[in-house]
């Protein structure tokens, strides 16, 4: 109870926590004044995982991760605008197991938007997920904001209609993420030819936020932290002022900075992942701006996992990761630099030993 | 069970001394680092079976969901002191660490074939770094 009063005040606090990193103090000012309309938060669950055993059983550890996490951001002060649902509700696209998270969710209080994850995906092509929530390519506008969804997990027609004898086989070789005989997410040319349409009625000083499940950036083929057609999403973002590029799929802090494009990444509700480069076989590219977070200590059953919210003002975003047994992480866009920014561990003699991964 | 070891290991040189390599006990050929990697390399692939959903356990997690290609395992830090466990472990106890908690399932002898594989697979995927035994 102590800590969820304390998580309250961090999250009254939040302001203040980002003025005492690194943004200039007017800024602050101007970013989080009172009478600041365009000034908004909203919330963020991803990758929740929930497995189905039998019946009605489900793995235990999975449900409470995302049952935390509704509580946790039913209590934040003042209300986010709406929450983001940042995709694998499922862990192998089950009826039970989307209706079951679904079931969980259900008691977010606020409007919900969804992102289509590979584990909701590749059992029966979206269908269920799609007859629950809707589509999974959308767009809509909000305080000044462009809010773009993408269904980024989509990948080769071959690999999807003709290399697996079921749907179910289908579905488990996706799920392994360190899989050989997998294949890399694309967002495809339908898709991308709806987003260029999609943008041509947006003006190129509106913010654009744009959710995928993969990044939209190159980082681990080897593990699909990784988009095929990236660099030609990418493209179409490029005329505009400030973009930001929102993803879940690596259960692990990352940033970037790509041209005029933040990246951010969210936490998994369910487990941790391990950087990409503590896989020594194959070479790896984390962008260089990312302070890693703590290595998991796996006898903290939630350690390493979290969810976020995030304040948009003036048109940039600021991430910050709430995380059950460690210490809370803010990650913010710094206008000087242009680029986000830790606003504790950025600097290289700020860090900390358990941020080493090896 | 000494003895059945000795029987063994009496009818292995046996067989060898039928087959090619000569009767020499500090000699062998090509052919036997050949096969002998043969057989290292079919226990790692074992491995990598039960690491990736072959260990039965009935909640059906696997290890692999949270080690792809057994990333943050850490085979050449061990023997360590696991801050957790208050004492010196060795990697086989964390492995059986992970299949009581996350997997929920039942722990494994240390001597098994299954730890025995499980090992082999861990330790071949962080093939090429320095040990570093005692590392956090």
């Amino acid at each position: 109870m102590n800590k969820m009063l304390n998580r309250r005040g961090f999250l009254k606090q939040a302001g203040a926590v980002i003025a005492a990193g690194s943004l200039p103090l007017s800024l602050v000012e101007v970013a989080f004044g009172k009478d600041e309309p365009a000034n908004f938060t909203f919330a963020y669950i991803s990758d929740s995982h929930i497995t189905h055993i039998k019946g009605r059983e489900f793995v235990r550890n999975w449900d409470r991760g995302l049952i935390r996490a509704v509580a946790e951001a039913n209590l934040l002060d003042p209300r986010p605008d709406f929450i983001f649902y940042g995709g694998d509700i499922a862990q192998l696209g089950k009826p039970e197991e989307l209706d079951h998270g679904l079931e969980i969710l259900a008691g977010l209080r606020g409007d919900v938007h969804y992102v289509m994850g590979e584990h909701d995906y590749y059992l029966d092509l979206g269908e269920h997920w799609k007859k629950r929530l809707g589509p999974d390519h959308y767009s809509f506008d909000h305080k000044g904001v462009h809010f773009v969804v993408l269904n980024s997990i989509l990948t080769y027609d071959d690999w999807t209609h003709n290399k697996w004898p079921t749907a179910a086989e289908r579905m488990h070789q996706m799920a392994r993420l360190d899989n050989p005989q997998g294949s890399p997410f694309l967002v495809g040319d339908a898709q991308r030819e709806w987003l260029k349409q999609d943008l041509a009625k947006v003006g190129k000083d509106t913010p654009i936020v744009v959710f995928s499940h993969s990044p939209i950036q190159k980082i681990h083929k080897g593990w699909n932290f990784w988009t095929d057609d990236a660099e030609q999403v990418q493209d179409l973002l490029k005329p505009f002022d400030k973009v930001t590029v929102i993803y879940g799929h690596v259960h692990q802090i990352q940033y970037n900075q790509i041209g005029n494009i933040s990246f951010h990444s969210a936490m998994a509700t369910a487990w941790p992942w391990p950087y990409p480069s503590t896989y020594r076989q194959v070479e790896t590219y984390l962008p260089k701006l990312t302070v890693e977070m703590n290595r998991a200590n796996p006898f903290f059953e939630r350690d390493a996992t979290g969810w976020q919210f995030i304040n948009l003002h003036t048109g940039n975003v600021d991430m910050n990761y709430l995380l059950p047994d460690n210490t809370n992480r803010v990650v913010a866009f710094d206008t000087t630099a242009g680029r986000p920014v830790d606003t504790r561990y950025q600097a290289v003699a700020n860090r900390i030993p358990p941020q080493n991964h090896y | 069970m000494k003895r059945m070891i000795g029987f063994g290991l009496a009818s292995l040189g046996f067989g060898l001394a039928l087959s090619s390599t000569p009767a020499v006990a500090d000699e062998f050929t090509a052919a036997d680092l050949q096969r002998w990697q043969g057989e290292y390399m079919t226990v790692v692939a074992k491995g990598e079976k039960l690491f990736h959903g072959g260990l039965g356990n009935e909640n059906t997690v696997s290890c692999d969901q949270c080690h792809p290609n057994a990333a943050n395992t850490h085979p050449e830090t061990y023997p360590k002191f696991q801050q957790q466990l208050g004492r010196v472990a060795v990697l086989g106890e964390m492995i059986n660490w992970c299949i009581m908690n996350p997997l929920e399932s039942k722990p494994l002898a240390l001597d098994s074939p299954e730890m025995v594989a499980l090992q082999a697979y861990i330790t071949h995927e962080r093939r090429g770094t320095a040990l570093t035994p005692g590392k956090h």
